[in-house]
């Protein structure tokens, strides 16, 4: 089966995002007024070939440990859906 | 006699040149090793020298980790080889697992570049074996991601086994406990986001550098 894949990776909670901080600082000056909490991340999406849901979230969730994500400072949250 | 450095060279490294040339001016031997290498064990040390290694594409030293010739340098630090990391470097050495923790953007999301002054913590480590503690030097850095970072945990097994090496004095990042560098328990491997090969010249503004260096050859002969 093919499944498509998204990855968002995003610094853990409580870990400064200073791009984050800077969006948010900046959004007033554009009258988007009452914005907090802007956290900035990577979203990846590929197609990937397993064998059922289970399998291809468990290969990317070892990708995400192993190398799309940092976990020192990043969390990774995926979502598998079968390709259309 | 002198030593010989290799000086390992990525697709985007950018600061190799600086590094040899700077230990060349100080008498010591060096020389680029491209990272399709998988062998440095006729080197006495070795350097990852600054730049956006592979772009720094997904985050800095994230590709890099994956080279070839990284498995050579695990070896070599697994043999007690000296290992230094300069910023870039030391964010694919963070990367690779052979230093602890992570650099994350600075504080204030600002890139920055110029003299810095670091104290000394450790003189138990390979850069920095023959330099005091207490010892204050002048140091540029030139990053954007610099912020060291690490857990609780890690910080106090660092500050326990005596692994920070390098402090700012004036802390410009946001790295937690102003770490400006350190090193794995042995003290083998180092890795600092200040460039030391930008300061081996008065002309340059600094010698601080040279300190460092010097020491880090100092320490490959009585490694090999």
């Amino acid at each position: 089966m093919i499944f498509d894949v998204a990855v968002i990776v995003q610094l853990r909670p409580g870990i400064s995002d200073p791009e984050g901080s800077t969006i948010e600082r900046a959004l007033p000056t554009l009258g988007f007024d009452g914005v907090s909490g802007v956290r900035a991340g990577k979203h990846l999406t590929f197609r990937l070939e397993a064998d059922n849901d289970g399998e291809a979230t468990s290969v990317v969730e070892d990708m995400c440990a192993r190398f799309l994500a940092n976990p020192v400072i990043e969390d990774a949250t995926i979502t598998v859906t079968p390709a259309s | 006699m002198s030593t010989r450095i290799g000086v390992v060279r990525f697709p985007g490294t950018n600061c190799e040149f600086d590094v040899v040339t700077a230990l060349e001016s100080m008498g010591e031997g060096a020389e680029l090793v491209w990272h399709h290498q998988d062998d440095l064990t006729e080197y006495d040390g070795v350097i990852l020298p600054g730049g956006f290694a592979h772009g720094d594409y997904l985050r800095p030293g994230a590709i890099a980790r994956f080279s070839k010739i990284m498995g050579a340098v695990e070896a070599f630090a697994a043999e007690g080889g000296p290992v230094l990391g300069i910023c870039n470097g030391f964010q694919v050495l963070t990367e690779a697992g052979l230093l602890p923790g992570a650099l994350q953007k600075n504080a204030g999301a600002k890139f920055l570049c110029g003299p810095c002054e670091i104290e000394v913590v450790s003189s138990r480590s390979v850069l920095t074996g023959h330099v005091e503690p207490g010892t204050v030097l002048s140091v540029p850095i030139n990053h954007f991601e610099g912020n060291y970072t690490c857990d609780q945990a890690t910080l106090d097994s660092l500050i326990e086994g005596d692994q920070v090496v390098l402090r700012y004095v004036d802390n410009p990042n946001g790295s937690v406990s102003d770490i400006a560098g350190v090193s794995n328990p042995a003290g083998n491997v180092v890795g600092l986001m200040p460039h030391p090969e930008r300061a081996v010249d008065a002309l340059l503004g600094s010698t601080g550098g040279q300190t460092l260096l010097g020491a880090f050859c100092a320490a490959t002969t009585r490694v090999g």
